[in-house]
């Protein structure tokens, strides 16, 4: 047994035998707890001298993180649109984006890898389609969709509000990314789980819906939430077509108080909305890798 | 939670800097813009010994500039060389995007010009030189538009409007016009147009000289409104408390004396600034 | 129903270059047990992916139930909802509860409704001591368990006939005995079965009949009681030397 605490009891649901990293560091005592806290303190103090002894500090400080131009930028002023308030374009933008783009991506991941030469079409399109959309920069889809459309004048399609082409790029592009990452993921399932279901008398398809599809989900939650990450960043761009996001918002205000405050908001914004998501899905992430190693792989 | 404390304090630390940072705005130089003393014209404070480095963004459009970047001429161009021979140095010409233009620190450039507009927010940051141009906002629509016709603002509040990020025509558009869709923003003037001429927006907002400039060579079919003059003057930009601002401000005060500037304006500009002025 | 519930008449099967059967002619008639031995890659896995139409053959027949499974435009999917199979590793769906494994096929293949497909699952599993279960993850469960669950995920379609490939070979020899003593009261209840597998001792006890294996051909079929204590072929006797050497039988 390791010095420290003689009184903790190993967790049941570990595997007998096998001393993980998280029961390691459980057994330390309060000792390595205070050396680290301590040396991360020492840490950040020493950057904050560093930073605040620089001689262009004060120019700096003022122009980054002055309180009135942190709040003016946060609330706004007659002439420059509030940064939070255009934060919730990039939410709206990113909320529907994600959903259409889950969805997309799995049709076109499952098209992917239908079997048989009858589909062979269908497979060709959807391996086009990933290779258009993952080859050409998101912006030029955006400048395309957003300016080319409407330019066409059709009925009702080149009449959109521009959010809308800005969401249409989006899709299109993130969906591409992600479709391959599903691939990878019902590629990883195991090929016995599909034997085991298809034994079972389900179809190709119920195999898939029940049990392949669940899994490979499950598995590519990182990099999926990966995308998901780099499309809330992505959301700024939709300002190429017009409407005031965060990031514009942010550009604004700048211009006209050459202070660069705002800027330093619409980070503050972007990564208050990334922590949450990313710690939910370290949640999720243990949970599934806890169930995915039962028995199941000869 | 011990790691989110730590950084709060950081930004804290760094925010109460910034607080004492702007009771004494300005740092630790000496000389204020507009004050003529404490630059020597004989031997002037230069990025560049001997040489006087001018920067402004790229594209430059005309008529404010024209020709070869290496010797610009066009209306800001020619002002800039002006200056430069007045004070008996050659010119040079660097790239300074406008989003950089005002951020802390030293200047790679003596001054810069590029059609800013001199506020006393911007003022808290960078020094100015006197105006050099009366600038006025113009309104472009295309031709078929609705609004073609339009004489006053008020005609205005229906129009879908659009103006370039970091132009005055956006505080314009929300502070005058205020119409009743939200304004689009866009990052080039070029976008604007594209949105102009796609029928995304009905009004493009710039400054009245750009605007028949896009009118006469850029976007066929298209109608300058009318322009709107808001004493607006463009200046030129310095690094807050460079000395240098007191020279140029003699040499420009020489041109407006002398009638060069005006005929600088009236050389690259006066056929761009004869348009009604649209009523409120 | 009368005549064999499973026939094999001379099946080929080769992946590739590589002949795995050649020319397997095996009948298994109804309540039968049939045992089959043999060495790792004589073709016994092959053999039983080949009843339940996992892999397709290259020639021959199989029938099942009187039905002509291998004839073209044969629906697979239906054929398999008949034929219950096990594998090695047990393959239960991790991401499902075991209680879901079960119902799963019986409610989207046999398209009963949820409280009746939870019935004959719950029955199932109370029958085998699994009751408890029902609501854990595979990975909370030992392999024993796992496996025994597979064995119910199977019967709970109610098939024809119980293939068993290798089923406690993965196991740890502790485990081992829970899902032999399953499978025997499979065996006790008439469920014609079909068990590939390296415990003699079970396959002694348990089978109506011994086929031997060696390299994709069925050298001698025989009871048990024969088969073990005084077999024919050369080469069924060598293998049986070297299981006994091994301590295994």
């Amino acid at each position: 047994m390791t010095s420290g605490n003689p009184g903790v009891q190993p967790d049941p649901r570990e595997p007998a035998g096998a001393p993980g990293v998280e029961r390691g560091s459980k057994m330390l005592g309060s000792r390595a707890v205070l050396v680290s806290s301590a040396s991360t303190m020492l840490f950040f103090a020493v950057i904050a001298v560093v930073v605040v002894l620089a001689p262009g500090s004060e120019v700096v400080a003022e122009r980054f993180f002055s309180p009135f131009h942190l709040w003016q930028s946060t609330v706004g002023t007659p002439s420059t649109p509030s940064v939070v308030g255009a934060f919730l374009l990039n939410v709206k933008i990113f909320a529907v984006s994600e959903v259409l783009i889950l969805t997309l991506a799995l049709v076109i991941a499952v098209v992917r890898q239908i079997p048989g030469p009858v589909f062979f079409p269908f497979r060709m399109v959807a391996l086009a389609y990933t290779d258009l959309f993952r080859g050409v920069p998101l912006i030029l889809v955006l400048y395309m969709i957003g300016f080319g459309v409407p330019g066409l004048g059709l009925e009702f399609i080149s009449y959109l509000p521009d959010v809308t082409y800005g969401i249409i790029a989006l899709v299109l592009v993130y969906s591409a990314y992600v479709a391959e990452v599903y691939r990878a993921g019902i590629e990883s399932v195991h090929e016995s789980q599909n034997a085991a279901a298809r034994s079972l008398g389900l179809t190709r398809w119920q195999s898939l819906r029940f049990v392949i599809l669940p899994q490979a989900v499950r598995r590519v939650i990182p990099p999926l939430l990966n995308d998901f990450i780099g499309l809330q960043k992505d959301t700024a761009l939709v300002s190429v077509l017009g409407s005031i996001e965060a990031v514009r918002a942010a550009q604004i205000y700048g211009a006209s108080q050459f202070n660069y405050a705002s800027y330093v908001v619409a980070a503050l914004l972007f990564v208050l909305i990334t922590i949450p998501l990313a710690r939910f899905t370290d949640r999720l992430i243990s949970r599934d890798k806890r169930r995915r190693e039962a028995g199941a792989v000869a | 939670m011990k790691r989110a404390l730590l950084i709060g304090f950081l930004v804290a630390s760094l925010m109460l800097a910034g607080c004492t940072g702007q009771q004494g705005s300005g740092g630790s130089q000496e000389g204020g813009s507009g004050s003529g003393n404490s630059c020597d014209i004989k031997s002037p404070p230069l990025f560049k010994e001997g040489v006087l480095t001018v920067a402004t963004d790229k594209p430059a459009y005309p008529p404010w500039f024209e020709g070869n970047p290496e010797h610009y001429s066009g209306y800001e161009g020619e002002v800039a060389s002006e200056v430069a021979e007045r004070m008996d140095l050659p010119i040079e010409w660097v790239v300074e995007p406008f989003n950089k233009s005002y951020a802390p620190g030293a200047k790679d450039y003596d001054f810069d010009i590029n059609q800013i507009t001199i506020t006393p927010e911007r003022e808290q940051a960078v020094d100015f030189s006197e105006g050099y141009f009366d600038n006025a906002q113009g309104v472009l629509v295309l031709k078929d538009s609705p609004f073609a016709d339009a004489q006053s603002i008020s005609n205005l509040k229906d129009a879908r409007m659009g103006a370039q990020v970091g132009t005055t025509g956006l505080e314009f558009i929300n502070e005058t016009v205020q119409p009743n869709e939200e304004p689009k923003v866009f990052e080039t003037t070029n976008d604007a147009k594209s949105a102009l001429e796609s029928g995304q927006i009905d009004a493009m907002v710039t400054d009245l000289v750009t605007t028949v400039y896009l009118r006469d060579f850029e976007i066929d079919n298209s109608v300058v409104v009318g322009q709107y003059p808001r004493n607006e003057q463009f200046g030129m930009l310095f690094e807050q408390g460079n000395p240098l601002v007191g020279c140029v401000n003699q040499v420009l005060g020489k041109m407006k004396e002398d009638g060069t500037l005006q005929e600088l304006e009236k050389k690259y500009l006066q056929q761009y600034l004869s348009v009604p002025t649209l009523e409120k | 129903m009368n005549g064999p519930t499973l026939t094999l008449e001379n099946v080929h099967k080769s992946f590739g270059e590589n002949e795995v059967l050649k020319g397997i002619d095996l009948v298994v008639e109804p309540h039968e047990v049939v045992c089959l031995i043999g060495a790792s890659g004589s073709g016994k896995s092959t053999l039983l992916k080949c009843v339940n139409l996992v892999e397709p053959i290259d020639s021959g027949r199989i029938v099942v139930e009187g039905e002509e499974i291998t004839a073209k435009g044969v629906d697979a999917n239906r054929v398999r909802r008949r034929i219950g199979i096990v594998f090695q590793a047990f393959n239960l769906f991790p991401h499902m509860t075991v209680l879901r494994n079960i119902t799963l096929a019986p409610r989207e293949v046999l398209e009963m409704d949820r409280q009746a497909a939870e019935k004959r699952a719950l029955g199932l599993l109370e029958r085998f001591g699994l009751l408890d279960k029902r609501d854990e993850y595979p990975d909370r469960l030992s392999g024993g368990q796992q496996q025994r669950v597979a064995i119910v995920r199977a019967l709970a379609m109610r098939p024809g006939v119980m293939l068993f490939d290798e089923v406690t070979s993965a196991l740890d020899p502790e485990l081992v005995a829970e899902v032999l003593s399953v499978i025997k009261e499979l065996a006790d209840e008439g469920m014609t079965m079909l068990i590939a597998t390296h415990e003699m001792g079970f396959a002694r006890d348990i089978a109506s009949r011994v086929c031997f294996l060696d390299e994709g051909k069925i050298l001698e079929q025989a009871p048990p009681e024969r088969i073990f204590t005084s077999p024919e072929n050369p080469r069924t006797r060598q293998f049986l030397q070297r299981i006994i050497a091994a301590g295994r039988l």
